[in-house]
């Protein structure tokens, strides 16, 4: 029952996350790398995903504040950050990523700000993480 | 473990082919496969392990090149595959793409979240199995062992191939085809041409067709153990069996060394490519790995040459490709090598490249800087000679060296200039003697062809395959990797020439034109590109030289004024493209590997193909006009901006270090007016 209803209310999450383009579908490919044996895979992805994410964060931070822009080291820690955010599913941060290349290569920093405030709050765990946890919870 | 077990016990069982997919190894295969993953990214790094994991794969993981390489090195046959990301932070994954490839020749899958052409393009050109874009799917990673089989099989064949090499007439083809075992149509293309040069020959056959030899490691020492034997022998009179006696290592066998010979044919290649570039840029020789022959910065030295030529580029943004190329794989120093290579392009037919007129100051600067690197003193006398030729930019021009003189100059700087060049060195010095036979004149009309010829025993020398001193014009392309000089790579000079326009025409450079040749490093890309191509095709060389034997003769006085030395490189370039355009200079020189490879690569050339025909077009109508306008005349060769752009964004991309070892001190591509 209660059981029941959290997993009901965690179903939902997961899937408003979809509908709302959060995760796409390698997300669907992480979970079904769970497994048996390896039961908390996505748990222990997306917690590596969260630490790293804030790192590259920082990172493109102090490099978006350095005069002048560098857009190629940009380029190159976006780049990262774009892989490890895809190969999570996070499709949004994904996008983000591309906008980002893209305000990169023209050169536009004011871009950049903007763009890197809405992938944080992408990223941010409290999106995702409240998903995750209430399914290992579950298991 | 059980791949290499198995394959063996495969090779021996039954003779040549009977590699199957059907008779796997083990029952398991591909379960067990050993792989080595490599990723900056931990993310990225744990979803790849399970899902590699899940496909029963054997997974070692490691977030550092650096790391991964000493993984490799000490466990010598210890891994099947490698998957490595392009973009790491300690080394560039192209980097480590070539090292593993020369060292340990395992197959590389390379990965990224860039999906950008040019990125995947650089992947197969440095010689990657298959790029994988991230995310990804565990689906792709499922067939991966397809790689495995694949190399296998093709160094098997390989082996088998050895024999040929020490026949003079062949050319290198089929080994360095192995490199490229992943695109279906290269594989294809290869085993193709690999039967029908089995079937030339038979002996050598029968002792490697049936064993199939454990895997042998190239370990730094092994590796300069075999660089100093070639060296001694000389690069083109390097046959694996005396190699072999050379090198006195236990254990290693002729095939071995003659697989490992192919490979470091091609890597030569590729660096003469570059270097011819780096020409112009003046003196820093590329600082070859012995290691890893630095075919990586060679190659995207190359490409960006070829698209420099082309016109495509703009000097300077050849300069920055080039030098990222470069200076990607060791090439700190600079230019030295390309310096060579591309004087010898100008040698060859100076008035050939006949590059945009403009170029003329450019290369009247770059040549000196070429020549700087080169420590001979034929680097003075080459410059003069290149600049009379007018020779196209850079390295190209080499292949002008037809001159005679200037080709010799052209080669011995070459050879002695290069530390890493010791196989260069090699390949010059020996191709010097060659070409000033040839040569005997002046490239200017028949001295091109000589040139050519000359060129092309170079050439096949390098290529460690067919030699022919003198095929008149076939020989210029084959030549197209050690010295790069082949002409046609020379548009390459990296940004400075804008030459490439010139190139088209006339073919014979007029001695008059004195600026310096400058071969425009944009060739270089493609000159890379073309050495795949090149050794799969020497035969579109032959057609090349015949293109080449240049016209000289034809164009000479046009040739004069319009061609600014500077131009040189292009030449080659531009006018194989044409099939016509410059007469049979711009054939040859682009025919040189590029050139002709670019008509029949499609692939790569494709653009440079584009590229080279509208600038020759160009450069014929302008080459008449006049040296002033060189760099005017250059810009509107640059139709492909965009390409130049795309080549530049890709190596400011990919390359961290690349840049900073592209210092190529004649280069300023400041100085570039375009």
């Amino acid at each position: 029952m209660e059981r029941n209803q959290l997993r009901r209310q965690v179903r939902l999450m997961r899937q408003s996350l979809f509908d709302q383009g959060f995760l796409d579908e390698q997300f669907v490919q992480l979970e079904e790398l769970q497994d048996d044996a390896n039961p908390n895979f996505v748990e222990e992805v997306a917690t590596l995903y969260y630490r790293d994410s804030s790192r590259s964060l920082q990172i493109l931070e102090q490099a978006l504040q350095r005069n002048p822009r560098d857009f190629n080291k940009l380029d190159n820690y976006m780049q990262q950050f774009k892989g490890s955010s895809s190969s999570i599913g996070a499709k949004k941060v994904k996008a983000d990523c591309q906008q980002f290349r893209e305000y990169c290569n023209a050169g536009n920093a004011e871009g950049w700000q903007g763009k890197l405030g809405q992938s944080r709050h992408h990223v941010d765990p409290s999106n995702q993480e409240s998903h995750q946890q209430p399914e290992s919870s579950l298991d | 473990m059980h791949l290499s077990n198995g394959m063996g016990s495969m090779s021996t069982a039954s003779s040549s082919g009977a590699w199957k997919s059907g008779d796997v190894v083990t029952d398991q295969f591909p379960a067990g496969l050993r792989v080595l993953v490599v990723d900056d990214d931990p993310t990225c790094l744990m979803i790849l392990e399970r899902m590699l994991r899940t496909c029963l794969y054997e997974v070692t993981k490691c977030n550092r090149a650096e790391i991964a390489l000493s993984l490799l090195r000490e466990n010598k046959n210890g891994f099947d595959i490698v998957i490595s990301d392009v973009h790491m932070p300690d080394m560039d994954g192209f980097k480590l793409l070539e090292q593993v490839g020369l060292e340990m020749d395992l197959p590389v899958i390379m990965m990224s979240a860039d999906d950008g052409q040019s990125v995947v393009m650089k992947g197969v050109t440095h010689g990657a199995c298959d790029y994988l874009i991230k995310p990804v799917r565990i689906e792709a990673l499922k067939n991966i062992w397809q790689h495995v089989v694949r190399k296998k099989k093709n160094e098997w064949k390989d082996v088998e191939q050895s024999g040929s090499v020490e026949e003079g007439d062949r050319q290198q083809k089929p080994s360095e085809d192995a490199d490229y075992s992943s695109s279906a149509n290269e594989g294809t293309w290869k085993n193709s041409k690999r039967r029908k040069d089995e079937e030339e020959e038979t002996d050598e056959r029968d002792d490697s067709s049936t064993l199939k030899k454990p895997r042998v490691v190239w370990s730094v020492e092994l590796h300069q153990q075999f660089v100093g034997a070639v060296n001694q022998l000389g690069i083109d009179k390097a046959v694996p069996k005396k190699i072999l006696e050379l090198m006195n290592v236990p254990g290693l066998t002729r095939e071995n060394v003659a697989s490992h010979l192919q490979k470091y044919r091609l890597y030569l290649r590729r660096l003469s490519g570059v270097s011819q570039h780096q020409n112009n840029l003046g003196n820093s020789f590329m600082s070859p790995q012995e290691a890893s022959f630095g075919a990586m910065s060679s190659l995207s030295g190359l490409d960006l040459q070829t698209l420099a030529v082309t016109g495509q580029l703009p000097a300077q943004s050849l300069a920055t490709l080039q030098a990222a190329g470069l200076g990607r794989s060791t090439i700190k120093s600079g230019v030295p090598m390309p310096l060579v290579d591309q004087r010898n392009l100008f040698g060859f037919e100076n008035p050939k490249l006949r590059f945009a007129e403009g170029q003329h100051h450019l290369s009247s600067s770059k040549p000196m800087n070429l020549l700087r690197g080169i420590p001979t003193t034929m680097e003075a006398k080459q410059l003069a000679n290149l600049h009379q030729s007018a020779q196209s930019l850079g390295a190209v021009n080499m292949q002008v060296n037809a001159h005679g003189v200037q080709n010799s100059s052209l080669l011995m700087p070459v050879a002695q200039s290069q530390p890493r060049g010791q196989i260069l060195n090699e390949t010059s010095g020996n191709h010097v003697p060659r070409l000033s036979s040839s040569m005997g004149h002046p490239i200017m009309s028949n001295g091109m062809s000589s040139g050519v010829s000359g060129r092309n025993g170079i050439v096949d020398s390098g290529r460690g395959g067919g030699y022919n001193p003198m095929q008149q014009n076939s020989s210029m392309l084959n030549y197209p990797l050690n010295n790069s000089s082949q002409l046609p790579c020379n548009s390459f000079t990296l940004g400075s020439t804008p030459v490439m326009s010139s190139l088209t025409s006339k073919g014979a450079f007029p001695e008059d034109v004195n600026s310096d040749v400058k071969i425009s490093s944009g060739f270089m890309p493609s000159y890379d590109m073309f050495n795949e191509l090149q050794q799969h095709k020497s035969n579109d060389w032959d057609l090349q030289n015949v293109g080449l034997t240049f016209d000289p003769s034809q164009h000479t006085n046009s040739m004069h004024n319009s061609l600014d030395p500077s131009v040189i490189v292009h030449q080659g370039f531009s006018s194989s493209q044409r099939g016509g355009q410059s007469g049979s200079v711009g054939k040859a020189l682009f025919s040189m590997g590029e050139g002709s490879h670019l008509g029949n690569v499609q692939n790569t050339s494709q653009r440079l193909n584009g590229l080279v025909v509208d600038n020759t077009v160009r450069i014929k109508a302008e080459s008449a006009a006049d040296a002033a306008s060189q760099t005017s005349f250059f810009h509107e060769q640059y139709g492909q901006d965009d390409l130049m752009s795309a080549l530049l964004k890709q190596q400011q991309d990919g390359l961290g270090p690349a840049e900073n070892e592209f210092d190529f001190d004649g280069y300023s591509l400041d100085n570039i007016p375009v």
